[in-house]
């Protein structure tokens, strides 16, 4: 019999739910780091009671938490992040010039084979992993150094490396996204990187095609199509089926194409789920209503699924690290919103219940299915 | 002996309740009392101080005999009720946010 342990992180701190695999009833325990902002948890492939956690504040500013117990307990571990070489600048709001600085950790992502070796995206955009649990933290500069570097500018929550895809098929082969900078991609296991941008339109930036500079909010990959991505971008859901050399649009039908999250079904690789949101300055769901929306079809064809969720006077936004799939039959979807409440689809969307209603804000979900 | 007095947030991630008891080789400053608060407790390192700048952060403020020590240079020996024991050497998370 399988469980599912979902990895929440709030403004004020980390809650860990668990339920059997009827997902049905939920336990929630926490808040771990209580009042600290959890930007992201997330737990190895290789050794799922293995989670590391990002712990910052703006007084006393990052942490890297580790358990061993699957949540029980924590040690902090190493969080010193330090750019390689001279920083240099990238581009400020207004266009000038302006230093690296790290600020924080908004994704880590553990390797697939060693729960020892995990990877960091931080803010001021830079990926960083680590080989000994999250004790010492190397940049991988390659990418902050490849050449554009300095012609990224921050998206309006910060210059920030959000997204990181780690190919099962390709161990050389990972993939990343900042905003507002656009996708990347290594295929020498992040020595060297490539902007992955191609068919992206912003109208935002001077040059709507430009190489980088897209605020690509987050990107999505079923582990048994490794070259197929899907993407949400600022405006524009888009996809990929040649590892990001080539992208278009799948927006359809869709209601509006602003929005933060994307996922993709555990199972079926063509099924695709977002939560469109009215627009980039009123950040909650059109009408009022918070509506998941479902493809079939790899995109184009989108359906509302709404049973269970608030059809009227909802306002809450869904941040692009907060949702996530279980691996059980049936799929399980989840996500969680800046008003705090975290619900659950064990249908693979066609029904949703809330876990939890009052929490803090929620910044990310993560999902592992234990067998 | 210097006491230290930390905020909230940082006696529960190094597990500390109450005040932390220093013993300084030397004179009792800003610096060598945090340098030996982050060897007793290796958690706090990038806490107080930017680790790589080591800049006192933004928001922590040291305050003790009820004087704001924070702009104070960080070599600078610290008053004799704080070197002495009498007084603790206070760490503030500053008032902002929410």
């Amino acid at each position: 019999m399988s469980d599912v342990r979902l990895l929440v992180g709030t403004r004020k701190g980390a809650f860990i739910l668990t339920s059997d695999a009827k997902r049905q009833r939920w336990d929630v325990n926490g808040p771990h780091f209580a009042g600290w902002e959890i930007y992201h948890v997330k737990g190895s492939p290789a050794d799922p009671n293995r989670l590391y956690a990002s712990q910052s504040s703006g007084w006393h500013g990052q942490v890297i938490q580790r358990s061993n117990d699957g949540g029980k307990t924590w040690e902090p571990v190493g969080n010193k992040f330090v750019y390689d070489g001279v920083p240099g600048t990238h581009q400020w709001y207004d266009g000038t010039a302006h230093p690296w600085e790290f600020k924080r950790v908004w994704h880590l992502e553990p390797s697939l084979t060693d729960p020892d070796t995990v990877y960091a995206g931080v803010e001021d955009a830079a990926l960083f992993r680590s080989s000994d649990g999250g004790k010492t933290w190397g940049e991988l500069s390659g990418l902050r150094k490849h050449g554009s570097g300095p012609r990224w500018q921050p998206g309006a929550g910060g210059l920030c490396l959000h997204t990181i895809i780690l190919d099962p098929s390709d161990p050389q082969r990972i993939y990343i996204a900042i905003s507002a900078a656009g996708a990347f991609r290594s295929d020498d296991a992040g020595e060297t990187w490539q902007p992955i941008n191609k068919g992206l339109h912003s109208q935002y930036i001077p040059e709507p095609t430009a190489e980088v500079g897209h605020c690509v909010h987050h990107i999505a990959m079923n582990p048994s199509r490794p070259g197929v991505l899907f993407m949400q971008k600022h405006w524009d859901v888009m996809r990929s089926d040649d590892a990001g050399d080539s992208w278009r649009e799948i927006s359809g039908n869709l209601p509006t194409d602003f929005g933060f999250v994307i996922d993709i079904h555990a199972h079926d690789p063509e099924t695709v789920y977002v939560v469109p949101i009215k627009s980039d300055s009123e950040h909650y769901p059109p009408d009022g209503k918070l509506r998941v929306y479902r493809s079939r079809t790899g995109g184009n064809e989108w359906e509302p699924l709404t049973e269970g969720l608030p059809q009227n006077d909802c306002y809450v936004n869904v941040l692009r690290d907060a949702m996530a799939v279980d691996s059980l039959d049936s799929c399980g979807i989840y996500f969680g919103t800046t008003g705090g409440q975290v619900y659950a689809s064990p249908d693979a969307g066609d029904t949703w219940a809330p876990i939890v209603r009052d929490l803090p804000a929620v910044l990310s979900v993560e999902a592992q299915t234990l067998t | 002996m210097i006491r230290v007095v930390l905020p909230a947030h940082l006696r529960t991630l190094a597990k500390i309740s109450g005040e932390v008891k220093l013993e300084i080789d030397g004179p009792a400053t800003q610096n060598s009392v945090l340098d030996q608060l982050e060897a007793l407790y290796p958690m706090l390192r990038g806490t107080l101080r930017d680790q790589v700048t080591g800049q006192r952060r933004p928001f922590v403020r040291f305050f003790a005999c009820e004087q704001d020590l924070s702009h104070d240079l960080p070599d600078t020996p610290l008053p004799d009720p704080v070197a002495n024991g009498t007084e603790p050497f206070l760490i503030v998370g500053a008032i902002a946010g929410g």
